[in-house]
């Protein structure tokens, strides 16, 4: 855990500024964390002062809300209510244009942006859940282009935690708070006394960046304190989730009574795929233009809550929402494994904060992962 | 740090043949029941990849929409594919209102095949639902043409009623050979129909085959599949050589839009053939 001595820097915020600057003069679209309409989301970030200083955030089952902090912290909150699935898989995006001649189509794939992000602030269970899409979208066998041409020579600026929010559970997760690879710069961030940062590179961009920045060596008392306020972060988590034995649990408990009870209180609105950075689920829409000539297909984000989302011709697989739940909730923990070899969780606590009605993903897999009582066999 | 994102280096052109369709020329349509239409697509410039039986193309109608439909023809025909769609929706009703001339759009093929390699010296049987015998036509074009390849092979087909049968000259035909059993059954029988009436599992009981070595193709409706699953196993087949067409909601084709899950499996990806042994217990759970 923590950042290798051999390699750490440190630097000031101004070395934060001159850092998303240089990123910026290397043809990086450089998006980070912002605060806007009472939440901290991601946004295009110019510099230091566009970040959230001296902002937090209060989180628990239902509820957000920033609060000021008394110091001032850039990145002293846990994660929003985006996340960066949002740039490598866009809730609305174009597949093809077709065009009608008489009897004839032509058919064209959407031009790809070729523009290349940069994510500043990118938290260890982001990092992850970019991952977990990587095992979906680029698998040799299915590589999806349009994930592809997002995510290809990104620049990832990750944010060690320090403030886990009162949802967070990454470290039952095993992808938080410190993450170990996967970036090209990690910073952690230092409060006592000097505000400063310490920077480890985790790729030849990142050793280049810290370099062109100017960023001193650090000394080994900064390394030391750099790697205790993220041990501290991971004994102040606000939530646990034990997954031992749990997709097995899962899969014997199809039938528990408990998915009924949760679909008593579930409203199935899709909040909690919609925020979830591992959620990747699309639908097509098809569309003719007034004249009929020509021909869009666009993809757009689903949610396996929708009643539509498993219809099939004489209605829906799942109408219950027993059995929207019951599929949203076994595929993040047990089936996800199956198909992609990875969890579908990585323990952000955003379907948490942000169901309207509080359902909470540790306490509804803990109760199943009980046995069911006896009754209940299915057909 | 970008390993996955660099290394899976398909070409950009190989991609978009996944994810865009290629028009194709409609060269036949054959009306085979009142609501089921039989298209012959062509290529308009390459070949397509070949496929194998049991495998779905995604077909795409301009401007309405894009649906899985099985190949139905024969994989020997060429790059020439016949599909036989029923009219159930929009899609379905673009389809099979095709004329000879007008354009399709075509992805794929996607999917496991029907695993005909491990049947070879197996007891035959195929069993249909409705619709659910034109993926099986392809895979019975192939059994009859490596005929000595297997044991004793028996077609079960149940259509609704006797105007629903699909493929009935083929039927026939097949039924005129002396090497295949030959099955049919309807719902509902109406005047002039002197062949069996009642659900497709009544003619398991008397079909030829050694349950230790047999092997079964089953596709129809799910609960048709289930129970015939069902009184398979009764006879004594075991439940790995017992293969379905699962039936789910499709739209990228390549496991990544997340609707056709059922259980652990991505009925694209990792069916639609699959053993009971596999889905049974998930088949089984309602609303799964
Ligand atoms: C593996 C597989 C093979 C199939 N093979 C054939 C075949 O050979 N011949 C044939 O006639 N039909 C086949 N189907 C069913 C066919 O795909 C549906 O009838 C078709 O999608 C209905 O679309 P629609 O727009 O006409 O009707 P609607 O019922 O209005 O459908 C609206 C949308 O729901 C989805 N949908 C509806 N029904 C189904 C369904 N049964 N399966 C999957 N998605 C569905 C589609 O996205 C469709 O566009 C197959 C389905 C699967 C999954
Ligand atoms: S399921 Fe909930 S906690 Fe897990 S990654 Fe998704 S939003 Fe975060
Ligand atoms: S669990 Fe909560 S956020 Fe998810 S669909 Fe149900 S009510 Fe909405």
């Amino acid at each position: 855990m923590g950042t290798p001595a051999d390699e750490a820097r440190v630097m000031g915020v101004d070395g934060l500024d001159a850092l998303i600057r240089a990123l910026g003069e290397r043809g990086y679209e450089v998006l980070g964390p912002r605060v806007r309409d009472g939440a901290i989301v991601y946004d295009g970030i110019d510099g230091a002062a566009d970040l959230p200083v001296g902002w937090g955030d209060e989180q628990a089952p239902g509820h957000y809300r920033l609060s000021p902090r008394d110091d001032d912290a850039c990145f002293g909150y846990a994660v929003g209510p985006h996340s960066w699935k949002r740039y490598l898989l866009p809730p609305r995006s174009k597949v093809f244009e077709a065009e009608r001649g008489a009897k004839v189509f032509a058919l064209r794939s959407a031009e790809m942006p070729r523009k290349r992000f940069a994510f500043v602030g990118v938290r260890p269970c982001e990092l992850a859940a970019i991952n977990i899409q990587d095992h979906v979208f680029l698998r040799d066998t299915a590589r999806d282009v349009l994930y592809a041409s997002r995510r290809e020579d990104i620049a990832l600026v990750a944010v060690q935690c320090t403030e886990p929010s009162g949802t967070c559970f990454c470290a039952s997760m095993g992808t938080g708070p410190a993450a170990t690879d996967g970036f090209d710069v990690a910073l952690t961030e230092l409060l006592d006394g000097h505000h400063r940062f310490v920077a480890s590179a985790g790729s030849e961009l990142g050793r280049e960046l810290l370099a062109a920045v100017g960023a001193a060596e650090a000394e080994q008392a900064d390394v030391d304190r750099a790697t205790t306020v993220v041990d501290e972060a991971a004994q102040r988590m606000g939530r646990s989730l034990d997954t031992e034995g749990l997709a097995e649990a899962l899969y014997a408990n199809l039938e528990h009574p408990r998915w009924s009870e949760i679909a008593e209180r579930c409203l199935g609105c899709g909040n909690c795929t919609l925020v979830c950075p591992t959620c990747f689920c699309t639908a097509v829409i098809d569309t003719n233009d007034v004249t009929g000539t020509g021909a869009l297909r666009e993809r757009v984000w689903d949610s396996c809550f929708t009643i539509g989302f498993s219809y099939i011709h004489g209605g829906s697989i799942r109408p219950s929402l027993r059995a929207r739940y019951r599929q949203w909730l076994t595929h993040k923990l047990a089936t996800w494994r199956d198909q992609f070899g990875t969890d579908g969780c990585v323990g952000c606590g955003r379907c948490i904060t942000w169901c309207p009605v509080g359902i909470d993903i540790t306490v509804e897999a803990a109760a199943l992962h009980e046995p069911a009582p006896a009754a209940g066999a299915g057909r | 740090m970008t390993t996955l994102a660099t290394t899976a280096a398909a070409s950009a052109a190989e991609i978009d043949k996944r994810l865009v369709p290629v028009p194709h020329r409609v060269v036949a349509v054959r009306r085979d029941t009142a609501d089921t239409v039989t298209i012959g697509l062509a290529p308009l410039e390459d070949a397509p990849p070949p496929f194998l039986p049991g495998q779905v193309d995604m077909l795409y109608a301009f401007g309405v929409g894009e649906v899985p439909i099985s190949i139905s023809s024969d994989m020997l025909l060429g790059s020439q594919r016949e599909y036989t769609i029923r009219r159930v929706g929009p899609v379905t009703r673009a389809l099979t209102d095709v004329t000879v001339g007008d354009r399709v759009g075509v992805r794929g093929p996607f999917g496991v095949p029907w695993p005909l390699e491990d049947a070879e010296g197996a007891d035959i049987l195929v069993v249909g639902g409705g619709i659910g015998l034109a993926p099986l036509r392809s895979l019975i074009l192939q059994l009859l043409d490596r005929r000595n390849d297997f044991g004793w092979v028996s077609i079960l087909y149940g259509a609704r009623a006797p105007g629903d049968i699909l493929y009935r000259s083929e039927l026939e035909q097949w039924r005129g050979r002396l090497d295949t059993d030959v099955d049919v059954t309807v719902d509902a029988a109406g005047a002039g129909w002197h062949g069996n009436v009642g659900v497709v599992t009544r003619l398991i009981p008397r079909a030829r085959f050694e349950p230790g070595r047999a092997m079964a193709f089953v596709c129809g409706p799910e609960v048709m599949m289930r129970y015939t699953a069902e009184s398979l196993l009764q006879r004594g087949v075991p439940p790995e050589r017992i293969y379905l067409s699962a039936e789910r909601n499709m739209l990228c084709g390549i496991g990544t839009c997340g609707h056709c899950q059922l259980g652990p499996f991505l009925v694209c990806r990792h069916g639609p053939v699959l053993s009971w042994a596999r889905i049974g217990p998930y088949v089984r759970v309602r609303e799964l």
